[in-house]
């Protein structure tokens, strides 16, 4: 309903300066180690936050209509299915946990474990 | 409906100003379902994008997944303050890209073209950052089939790891360009006072286009040059 209304330029320039704040935080914990898969899981909670915020109001969805949230909705749903099935399917099967027969050429060396 | 309604006063007003815009399409009652239906195609259109990139996503996520450490090694080889600069620069151009759409909703022609070529610009400058990345790339010999030399682990594993990096940051350059080809022609577009607060679609569709973009890389800049960074 409400998809030609203008929004204010201060939630404008509110949501960039979260987004550039995000960005130096991202960067910054990068360089922490926080043990784990954490690293990893920060940086995607960061990421899918910016993400949020982008789509919200810089592109209008939080003031567009239902139909609009639908067609927005099923773009990242069916991206939940190309990530959940196929992990799904290399977790469980017996094959370590990547296509190990197209795998590159191993070097003569075993790979070695770099550092820590 | 809301147009064929006579009873309703105010459509009634909004429907005579609407139909004597030149850009209102006949199948359409008014200009806000006429940009409404564009910007579920528009949504429908990046639906596809979504999954267009997301086959890269994941496909990165398994490998990242089978060779973690040499992965991080060869993360560690990209220049964290280039893609944190980028990172910024795009921000930058989603803003100028928002601060467009604004005016075109309010009608101020000037200030349209000023954002859309502030938008430009940034874009420019975020294709010149990652082309110099690309350029010292070939000078430290980092990428795969161009005398690719990686010492730190295993050199294949590696090279898919930089393949990775090529082609999703490749692809998204080429978004990019093709961002910069639309913006053009939205700048011609306003130059010729093409948009009006009634009318403004092409506007606000490619700065969805823009913003997703810009999505993009949001999730490339931590994936590609920060994952080994702690270690």
């Amino acid at each position: 309903m409400n998809s030609g209304k203008p929004v204010h330029v201060r939630v404008y320039v509110m949501v960039f300066l979260a987004l550039l704040a995000l960005t130096a935080t991202t960067a910054a914990v990068a360089f922490v180690d926080l043990g784990a898969t954490w690293n990893t899981t920060v940086a995607l909670a960061i990421a899918i936050i910016k993400a949020l915020l982008v789509i919200l109001f810089f592109m209008h969805v939080l003031y567009s209509r239902p139909l609009t949230w639908v067609f927005v909705g099923a773009g990242f749903f069916w991206l939940s299915l190309l990530f959940t099935l196929t992990l799904a399917d290399y977790a469980t099967r017996n094959i370590g946990s990547a296509p190990q027969t197209n795998a590159p050429r191993q070097s003569s060396e075993v790979m070695p474990r770099v550092s820590k | 409906m809301r147009a064929v309604n006579p009873s309703l006063n105010t459509c009634r007003v909004k429907w005579n100003m609407s139909k004597s815009h030149p850009d209102l399409l006949h199948h359409f009652d008014d200009p806000e379902q006429q940009l409404d239906a564009a910007q579920s195609g528009m949504w429908l259109f990046l639906a596809t994008e979504v999954m267009f990139f997301g086959g890269m996503f994941i496909g990165y996520t398994v490998y990242r997944d089978a060779y973690f450490e040499v992965f991080a090694h060869a993360s560690n080889h990209l220049n964290v303050w280039l893609g944190s600069i980028n990172t910024a620069v795009l921000i930058c151009s989603s803003l100028s890209m928002a601060l467009a759409v604004h005016s075109a909703q309010a009608g101020h022609r000037k200030q349209i073209i000023f954002f859309l070529l502030l938008t430009m610009l940034l874009g420019t400058v975020f294709l010149g950052i990652k082309f110099t990345e690309y350029y010292h790339k070939y000078e430290e010999r980092l990428i795969p089939g161009l005398a690719f030399d990686f010492k730190q682990g295993n050199p294949g594993y590696a090279a898919i790891f930089f393949s990775f990096y090529f082609a999703m940051t490749g692809l998204h350059a080429l978004h990019m360009t093709i961002g910069l080809g639309l913006l053009a022609f939205l700048v011609a577009k306003a130059a010729r006072n093409r948009f009006s607060p009634v009318y403004y679609t092409p506007v606000e569709m490619i700065g969805l286009y823009w913003h997703f973009v810009d999505i993009v890389w949001i999730f490339l800049f931590p994936l590609l040059y920060l994952v080994g960074r702690h270690g």
